[in-house]
Order: C-alpha cells, then structure tokens, then sequence
C-alpha cells in the first residue's frame, strides 16, 4: 500500500507544480505526470481497463495542450491574491474534514467491500449472458449500452464543436491543410 | 535523402518512428479486436491507432500522413462508426429489442469469435473515437500553422 501513497504524493506534488509554475511548457509536462500516476493508481486498484483509457488519453491530451500552448504569444494576466477564496477553500476542506473524522471513526470498509447485489451478479452471469469474457466489455457494450451511446454522442458533438469553432482559419488555406512545416 | 526528409523532426526521430510506427499501429488493432477478452476495448484502441497517425505526423511532417489518412477522410470513417454502431443497435429491434445481442451463442466464450456483436461495437467505437481524435490533433496544427504565418 506504500507505492499508492507515493503515487498520490507524487500526483499532489505535480498538480502544485502546474499551477505555480510560470514556464508553460513545464506546466503541460507536471499534468502529464498527474494522469500517468492516476494511471498506475488505477493500475494498483484492479482496474486495467480505466488504466489503459487513462494512460492513452492523457497522452493524446498531453500532445494536444503541447502543440496547441507552445510557440504561441498567449496573454499572461497577473492574478493577484483573492483571500476570500481562500479562507472558503480551507473552511470547506475543514468543514470535510471534520465530518470524515465523526463518519468514518470505526474506520473505513474494505477497498470493494461490501460485495452488492447488482455487482454479484454480472460476474456471475455475464459469461452465459453475452458470451463476453471481459465483464467490463460485456457490461460497457451490453448491459449498458444506451451509456456508451450517450458517450460516442458527447464525443462526437465534442468533435463538431472543434471543428466549428477552428473553422474560419482553416478555410483560408485549404490546399496545404496537413502541411506543417 | 529522399523528399520526406525535408519537412518534420531530426533523422533520430524519424528513425525510431520508422521502426516503432507499425508496432503501435498492430497493438492498438490488437487491442480493438479482443476488447471482449482482455482488458481495453473500442475507445482505448481507437485512441492507440490514433496515436500512431499522430505520431507519424509529428515526425515526417502532414505530407507523409495525409498520403494514408487524410482530413477529408477523418470526417467520413467518423461518421461511417457512429452509423454503424447506431445500425447494430438498430438491428436489435428486429430480434427482440435495442442493442439485443442478436448474435449471442455464435463460439465458445474465450474464442476470438464470440460475445455477439460486442466486437462488431468496438470495432465501430474505434473508428468513431480513433478518426475524432486525430480530426481533432489536425484542426489544432492548421491553427497553429495560420497564426504563426500572420505574424
């Protein structure tokens, strides 16, 4: 259980290095090492599916942000100190804190425990139900597909809103559109 | 020294993606095709197989990527998954309901034929979320190229 807790350190450490540091390219690669831990967090968890989604999408995410931040004049604004949010931050994380302490004072339950009815029974019947021996598949593409519907239709309006907005550019230089020189 | 040479990263680049380009490529098919056995699935190997287009355009420079996968053709192959992964859950209706699993005991469970159509959903998933991704990666680097050309 050591390496979770380092894992979580070294994640706590990168978030706090992307906000406060002033080079960009730098803040891009601390955001990067959030979601790779996040990925071997999964990892230690049991979940290789979340694992291997996560680990792929924060590099795609990652190239992104690189070729979309560097080599571009973006506006730097000084933000000064807001003390009001401040003292909200630490009352609320206090406030969680506080009752965390009075909940959970017995102490917590296993990581998974106790075992619920609805997950008892894909284990159980997911194999003769769909022929999947994935159950995450079988669950994500068949019990719950209309889920995945929902999804591929964020994504893909997600896709049209990029194009959208990026488009009057584009347009300009229609004959060399992949040529990057 | 050919003409792809001339645009994109250092020869160093262009060699180890020369060599490791392909293998990326076959690992995110593999993981697409025994989503329905091991962990992964249509959205992760969607994104692997994008990954290896983007990793192409970003050491040869766009000539050598848009000869396989051009910008035109992102839009049709997402479009071209969404219809088919909306045709599958269609097609259910006729045999019992939306997204009935109207192919189930097709193949021993564990069988690379088997589980349905839950393959033919991921191989639609990641064409939809493969061909998006990259139609994305491609919109930001014409920006980027428009605006460092204005000034």
């Amino acid at each position: 259980m050591i390496e979770l807790y380092v894992l979580l350190g070294l994640m706590i450490a990168g978030s706090l290095i992307a906000i406060e540091v002033k080079n960009l390219l730098s803040a891009v690669i601390a955001v990067g090492v959030v979601g790779l831990g996040l990925s071997i967090v999964f990892l230690l968890l049991k979940a290789p599916d979340v694992a291997l989604t996560q680990i792929v999408v924060e590099i795609v995410a990652v190239i992104l942000l690189i070729r979309a931040t560097l080599n571009r004049d973006i506006a730097m604004k000084y933000c000064g100190r807001r003390p009001f949010g401040a003292i909200m931050g630490i009352l609320f994380t206090g406030f969680v804190f506080v009752i965390a302490l009075i909940t959970f004072k017995d102490g917590l339950n296993l990581f998974g425990a106790p075992l619920m009815t609805v997950s008892q029974f894909y284990p159980q019947n997911a194999i003769e139900g769909t022929g999947a021996m994935n159950v995450v598949s079988a669950i994500i593409l068949d019990y719950r597909a209309y889920d995945t519907l929902g999804e591929a239709t964020v994504l893909f309006t997600a896709v049209v809103g990029v194009l959208t907005v990026m488009r009057s550019p584009g347009k300009k230089k229609e004959e060399d559109l992949q040529d990057s020189k | 020294m050919s003409k792809e040479h001339d645009h994109g990263m250092t020869i160093i680049v262009k060699t180890v993606t020369r060599l490791t380009v392909g293998l990326i490529f076959l690992y995110g098919i593999y993981i697409i095709l025994h989503g329905h056995l091991t962990p992964g699935g249509g959205f992760a190997g969607g994104v692997i197989v994008a990954l290896s287009f983007i990793n192409l355009d970003l050491a040869f420079g766009g000539k050598v990527s848009a000869k396989i996968f051009s910008r035109g053709s992102t839009s049709v192959i997402e479009a071209f998954g969404g219809i088919m992964f909306l045709a599958l859950a269609l097609l259910g209706l006729r045999w019992g309901g939306f997204f009935d699993n109207f192919l189930h005991p097709d193949g021993e469970p564990g069988m690379l034929i088997s589980a349905g159509i839950i393959p033919l959903e991921n191989i639609a998933i990641s064409l939809k979320v493969g061909a998006g991704l990259f139609a994305i990666f491609l919109t930001l680097i014409t920006l980027q190229k428009f605006e460092s050309e204005k000034k």
